[in-house]
């Protein structure tokens, strides 16, 4: 492990990964939803698949070991793997066939605009760290657990109220449609 | 070391830590990677021949190339137990023709056997198959969060299998494909919860410190026998075999997703099969069976000689063959479950009971710890 971890901090094959990553998840990331080629919405998911594994490839150059399995365990491996299910029952002519709207597109770039100036606002406030801390990832895991437990109790239970309240809006919604 | 020339001895020594790393990885990677086909082929031929013994006929007994039958004794001995036939299969598979079926969507239906393999073949990286050989562990890549990693890898195996059902263009390859990917959600959450109680237990995710507290503290199957049985029902549906096979059910399917797939990239398929039946093994030896430790003759700590080191991967190895007869076993004596019982099983049987057992196992470790 000390090995692996060694292998990845700083170097310059460290900074060409990270290159490499970045640019396949913005590339893949604009194939999703633009993609010139193909209007199916089967090569929109495997191309999400393959900016998630991307982004955990940053996570990994992060050191951040647990963040990029998890990543790659409930999105690439179950939740686009549910897309996918319910995209093969749908009628993908239609979906193809289907054109740009403007009030979409609009609506669109109107909420990548928000998130951008939200980004740029905390990047420019962030305080950078000039040097990596020392050994914080040995047993990162256990640190990320105990801090979601100690510090971030309650936006931890929050969000995980929020899943339950989905949860039980699905079930709902579904029960409704049988009877 | 006098057998290598001084040109090469002088290079080696001359690496960084980090090159050494590298190569010894790369010498691992082919290794195993080697090993792992050799299992999958003869594998094979173990399907074929315990299958034949169940029902009561004899298998393969006659393929040989021509001048093993000059060979007495032994050369008659090995073609009745079918030693060459996998050479045969293999040969088969590479000369047939490679027929795409008009109609496919081409991309997909290149990609999708490769999308198969290369998940099956990347989950060994983790699983350490030995102790130390010289001063190299013998495992690829000693990672803090094995687990995760081998559980995100596996579940990437499914879009092999859906995509192939995809771009067949085809009625039955496309129930095949849907079929799957329910299948694996269903199955991959009750097998992530199943070894939640292992992980509470052991207190780590890096699968060489789970061998560790087994080697000091006895097999976990003892503590955690339910996590073991969901575990492994759960990796029977995940690797598509029977009694959970629905992907492929050919009385049903014709031949489920690769019903459209000849040739090499049928072998593709069945190679995905039979290494992530491989992994799936090494898993469950690693997780509940103590790895490569025995706990007498002095096995159960890392080696600090040659021989320990290798007789450590024998008993890896031993361990992992009988899982995989275990496999083999069970394909050819149940009977294939119904789909809806097998989704009947995975969400209202097995989910609850490994959450129970998870419960349990905190309970437990609570009421232990509070003595």
């Amino acid at each position: 492990m000390e090995q692996i971890n060694n292998l990845i901090s700083g170097g310059a094959v460290t900074d060409l990964l990270f290159y490499v990553f970045a640019a396949l998840t913005l590339l893949c990331g604009l194939l999703v939803i633009a993609n010139p080629f193909s209007r199916n919405p089967v090569t929109s998911a495997m191309f999400l698949v393959l900016t998630i594994i991307s982004m955990s490839g940053l996570f990994l150059l992060l050191h951040a070991f647990f963040l990029a399995a998890v990543q790659i365990l409930v999105y690439a491996g179950a939740v686009i793997v549910l897309f996918i299910f319910v995209i093969m029952l749908l009628d993908l002519k239609e979906e193809q066939r289907r054109r740009i709207r403007f009030f979409g597109l609009f609506a669109g770039l109107l909420s990548v605009g928000i998130v951008f100036s939200i980004f740029i606002k905390c990047l420019s406030s962030a305080k950078l760290a000039t040097e990596a801390p020392a050994n914080a990832h040995d047993g990162e895991t256990y640190a990320l657990g105990k801090l979601l437990f100690t510090n971030y109790t309650l936006p931890f239970e929050i969000v995980s109220v929020l899943l339950l309240v989905a949860m039980i809006g699905v079930i709902l919604l579904s029960k409704k449609k049988l009877e | 070391m006098d057998f290598i020339p001084q040109s090469i001895q002088s290079w080696y020594f001359g690496l960084t830590p980090d090159g050494k790393m590298v190569l010894w990885s790369l010498v691992k990677i082919a290794i195993v990677i080697g090993v792992v086909q050799g299992i999958v082929m003869y594998s094979v031929l173990a399907e074929r021949k315990i299958s034949a013994w169940i029902q009561d006929r004899v298998g393969p007994n006659r393929t040989a190339p021509p001048f093993v039958k000059f060979i007495p004794v032994l050369g008659p001995f090995l073609t009745r137990l079918g030693i060459f036939q996998p050479l045969a299969d293999g040969l088969k598979f590479l000369i047939k023709e490679d027929f795409t079926p008009a109609g496919v969507k081409k991309i997909y239906f290149f990609l999708a056997p490769a999308l198969a393999v290369i998940p099956a073949m990347l989950t060994v990286a983790v699983i350490p198959f030995g102790s130390m050989i010289g001063d190299q562990k013998m495992v690829i890549a000693d990672l803090n969060v094995g687990i995760l990693y081998t559980f995100g890898i596996v579940s990437m195996g499914v879009y092999g299998i859906v995509l192939a059902g995809y771009a067949a263009n085809s009625k039955y390859p496309m129930f095949g494909g849907i079929r799957s990917s329910a299948q694996m959600i269903s199955y991959e959450i009750s097998m992530g919860m199943s070894i939640i109680p292992v992980l509470l237990i052991v207190g780590k995710l890096n699968l060489s410190q789970i061998i560790g507290w087994q080697a000091a503290n006895g097999w976990l199957v003892v503590y955690a026998p339910v996590s073991f049985i969901i575990f492994m029902v759960a990796s029977f549906a995940e690797t598509n075999r029977t009694p959970f096979d629905l992907p492929e059910a050919e009385t049903e399917l014709v031949g489920g997703y690769h019903t459209e797939y000849g040739s090499m990239k049928f072998a593709l398929f069945f190679l995905a099969e039979y290494s992530n039946m491989v992994s799936s093994s090494a898993m469950m030896v690693t997780l509940f069976f103590g790895g490569w430790t025995l706990p007498f003759w002095g096995l159960d700590h890392a080696a600090t000689s040659v021989g320990m080191g290798i007789a450590h991967v024998l008993v890896f190895l031993a361990k992992m063959l009988f899982f995989m007869v275990v496999f083999i076993w069970v394909r050819w004596m149940f009977p294939r479950f119904r789909y809806d019982q097998l989704m009947d099983l995975g969400w209202r049987r097995f989910l609850p009971l490994a959450l129970v057992n998870i419960l349990a196992t905190a309970v437990w470790l609570w009421l232990k710890s509070a003595n």
